[in-house]
């Protein structure tokens, strides 16, 4: 994919075909909100294998839902080798192949997770957190006291390709987000090498106000215009 | 024996008791379960100000109209109050370890007499993941427990040293629960309040923890419901 300022808005299909499998990938979302379905609806269709999907939780996959919703489905596929996520209590599928031991699985706490991709996308060499300290998460980690408080050294995270969700972009690649879709988005789309946003709508340079763009163009790398299915729709 | 109380009274007992807690001016986030029901029992002119660690600062009751592009930590849709912001989740988890939250409200698998909690897994049974629970033990002032008193099987709760694996060591503040209101003093488990229901053997007999009893020992707040 060649690097320009002009953002190429794509199909979700052509966009998922930069992502190869054994790739490492950001999704961002919170439970239902935020999450880029319209991307996902295609990487569950590509058959991409042996991901390792970063995502703050695996949403929903239960007997209501049992193809999964999100990248849910993606574990539900089994085209995800490891997981790193704050919480999967949600998606069965995701703890019953981590107790089988085909998937891995490596839970962090949320605010270590974003920190840590914002370290990853900052040029941060890790950052120092008192969350966890004296919990199995310190676990085989350095541990730095400070004017004699313990914290615990987070290392940061990146990824081949971060997914990401936005309102409107411009053909920059600025982005806007809506709501509480905000959340993961941003810090992911600075945290990898690839990053993919979809939207709900893209207009041209110029037509969105500075003030209200969240991400800036500069990190993204391509444009999907979100589609019409049922989850894609309602975020 | 404890007797045994109707389970939504038990929810909205513990949820009014804790919401007559929480002062006034205060910013709060609320943990899925017991904890979210906290928010109806806010009385007449108290503002408290709800957090939810998806990025709202200022969250208000469940909207007429569905829009799924506002949800709260539960994954049910909300309104944004009149003056309430959203923030991105790295925003949001610095708000809460940044020591910007007065108080969070949690669920627990088990609380020690240390004022430690467990609350996010069970080895080989359950493995959800702690999601946002770890930042917030560390980083809000207040930690308050939503507890039922014993478990489904009647086993105590509030116990003298937590079996599971720790979401926080020595973080709880309070813990309430449809019986009785506990709270860390000078690093003691002191009981507060006792429900009508009960005696102080009671809870004795129902709780493994080492606690004292305060000289002010009144009956629970909020139980007239």
């Amino acid at each position: 994919m060649p690097i320009t300022v002009i953002k190429p808005v794509v199909s979700a299909t052509e966009a998922i075909s930069y992502v190869k499998d054994g790739a490492s990938v950001m999704v961002g979302g919170f439970n239902y909100g935020g999450v880029p379905y319209t991307l996902i609806e295609a990487l569950c269709k590509a058959g991409t294998k042996d991901l390792h999907l970063i995502a703050n939780d695996t949403v929903y996959a239960d007997d209501r839902h049992p193809k999964g919703v999100g990248h849910g489905s993606l574990v539900v596929n089994g085209q995800v080798k490891k997981v790193t996520a704050s919480h999967v209590g949600l998606n069965k599928e995701t703890q019953r192949q981590y107790n089988q031991g085909t998937l891995e699985l490596e839970l962090v706490p949320q605010g270590t997770f974003v920190e840590r991709i914002r370290a990853g996308g900052f040029g941060l060499g890790g950052f120092l957190t008192p969350t966890g300290v004296g919990t199995v998460v310190e676990e085989g980690k350095q541990i730095i006291e400070v004017e004699g408080k313990r914290y615990i050294l987070e290392l940061p995270l990146r990824a081949d390709v971060a997914l990401i969700k936005g309102h409107r972009a411009d053909r920059y690649g600025n982005l806007t987000y809506y709501g509480t879709n905000r959340n993961f988005n941003p810090a992911m789309a600075t945290a990898a090498d690839l990053v993919i946003a979809e939207v709900d709508s893209v207009v041209e340079q110029g037509d969105l106000d500075p003030n209200e763009i969240v991400t800036s163009g500069i990190v993204v790398d391509i444009l999907v215009l979100k589609g019409d299915s049922f989850y894609a729709t309602r975020t | 024996m404890l007797p045994v109380l109707d389970e939504e009274l038990i929810r909205h007992r513990i949820a009014k008791r804790i919401a007559l807690d929480l002062e006034n001016g205060s910013v709060v986030n609320l943990g899925i379960g017991i904890p979210t029901l906290v928010s109806d029992y806010i009385p007449e002119g108290v503002d408290v100000v709800f957090q939810t660690e998806n990025g709202v600062v200022g969250a208000g009751p469940k909207p007429e109209t569905t829009d799924w592009r506002f949800i709260g930590a539960g994954g049910r849709c909300l309104t944004i109050i009149p003056g309430g912001s959203l923030v991105a989740s790295d925003t949001s988890f610095g708000l809460i370890r940044g020591g910007h939250l007065d108080a969070t409200v949690l669920g627990a698998l088990e609380v020690d007499q240390e004022g430690n909690l467990a609350n996010w897994m069970v080895p080989g049974k359950m493995v959800p993941g702690m999601g946002g629970a770890m930042d917030l033990v560390t980083g809000a002032r207040r930690v308050i427990i939503a507890t039922t008193h014993v478990t489904k099987k009647g086993a105590p709760k509030i116990i003298p040293s937590c079996t599971l694996p720790l979401t926080g060591m020595a973080v709880v503040d309070t813990v309430v629960t449809e019986f009785a209101l506990f709270r860390f003093v000078d690093g003691e488990l002191t009981l507060f309040e006792i429900a009508p229901e009960v005696t102080v053997e009671d809870i004795k007999a129902n709780t493994t923890a080492q606690f004292t009893v305060s000289p002010d020992l009144a009956t629970m707040k909020g139980c007239d419901l």
